[in-house]
């Protein structure tokens, strides 16, 4: 960026919104389980997620952005997390992190959804049981690398074709 | 007190209702009559010598694929504890299948309440004169009881709307003084 002849630069506003909103994501952990103890890790100072200016949690769906789905998710829960997932402003990110949230995990039964993206749709999906803070932070870069390039990544996010509230 | 003389205190306050006895793992169980299981828990916990003021877990069991069951198909064992005496007790009681209810014992143990209605709400297990026997894990919509043998594991409920639990949190608030 050239200062020496004239100090203004020229931009588009799309760009200039995604690249503040990359910047502040406000998360707020939906945390059933032990994912939940792992984010905390993650927002320690030997992690920092603030490092990345996402250190800001909300814990009201009303103020945040993204939303991150830490641990197991039953079906008594589900409405609950399609509830919250309706509270909170567009523009929103999920992250489904850890194998519970993504698939159910190895809760095979009668009680556990295989899988947030039956209620909501997702935009990044953590392996792991619990993830690293490591995959965590890359899961966090990789929802910012999604904001800041809008036309090279899909901006359609993964959800099963027919999903089970539509309320 | 140790097994034989628990046993024999037993068998001399309710000969008819006590069906049998084994040893389970250094504990001693007694099979009751289910119409008698009320009264021998009430001895339990009063009589001096015996004190069971503790009810430690309500187990519910369905035999169905048991290997070479000939009984009933549910089971309920009740284990209680002594801490004056330092002794343990099971009480074992069987309900057949057409009609698997049995007499409540919140009266005497307020936490056979919850106990109860877990067995109730996994196993389809009714408790008679129980004050609230309801739903207590699994949501009010959900059909069936899980723990079932002949329900299928991975049978999944979509459920519409979470779950007021006003109802039993305004008495409860009422209770304890809060307006």
């Amino acid at each position: 960026m050239g200062m020496t002849e004239v100090p203004y630069f020229t931009t588009r506003v799309d760009a200039v919104a995604a690249w503040g909103r990359k910047n502040s994501l406000w998360p707020m952990v939906f945390g059933t389980a032990c994912c939940a103890i792992e984010f905390m890790a993650v927002a320690d100072s030997v992690f920092d997620l603030s490092r990345f200016g996402a250190e800001l949690l909300r814990y009201s769906p009303r103020q945040a952005d993204l939303l991150i789905v830490a641990g197991t998710v039953t079906f008594k829960q589900a409405p609950i997390l399609k509830q919250i997932y309706d509270q909170m402003p567009d523009p929103k990110w999920v992250v489904s992190m850890g194998v519970c949230a993504s698939s159910g995990g190895f809760y095979n039964n009668y009680c556990t959804v295989q899988g947030i993206d039956q209620i909501i749709p997702v935009d990044v999906y953590i392996s792991g049981c619990p993830p690293r803070p490591e995959a965590i932070l890359e899961a966090i870069m990789k929802i910012q690398h999604k904001i800041a390039n809008p036309k090279t990544t899909p901006s359609a996010q993964f959800q099963v074709k027919e999903p089970h509230f539509d309320y | 007190m140790d097994a034989s003389a628990l046993l024999e205190t037993i068998k001399s306050k309710h000969p008819k209702t006590l069906l049998g006895s084994q040893d389970r793992f250094g504990v001693l169980e007694v099979s009751v009559d289910r119409t008698g299981l009320v009264d021998v828990a009430r001895t339990l916990r009063d009589e001096p010598e015996l004190a069971f003021e503790m009810l430690i877990d309500i187990v519910s069991i369905d035999y169905s694929q048991y290997p070479e069951w000939r009984g009933d198909r549910f089971g309920l064992t009740y284990l209680f504890k002594s801490l004056a005496k330092g002794h343990r007790l099971q009480v074992k009681v069987l309900l057949p299948e057409d009609a698997p209810s049995v007499n409540t014992l919140c009266q005497l143990w307020a936490n056979a309440n919850h106990l109860e209605r877990e067995a109730f709400d996994q196993m389809g297990i009714r408790f008679v004169s129980h004050p609230n026997l309801k739903r207590i894990l699994n949501h009010h919509e959900f059909i069936g009881h899980p723990l079932r043998k002949d329900y299928p594991i991975t049978q999944r409920q979509w459920l519409s709307a979470s779950q007021s639990l006003m109802d039993e949190m305004e008495p409860r608030l009422k209770e304890k003084g809060y307006t």
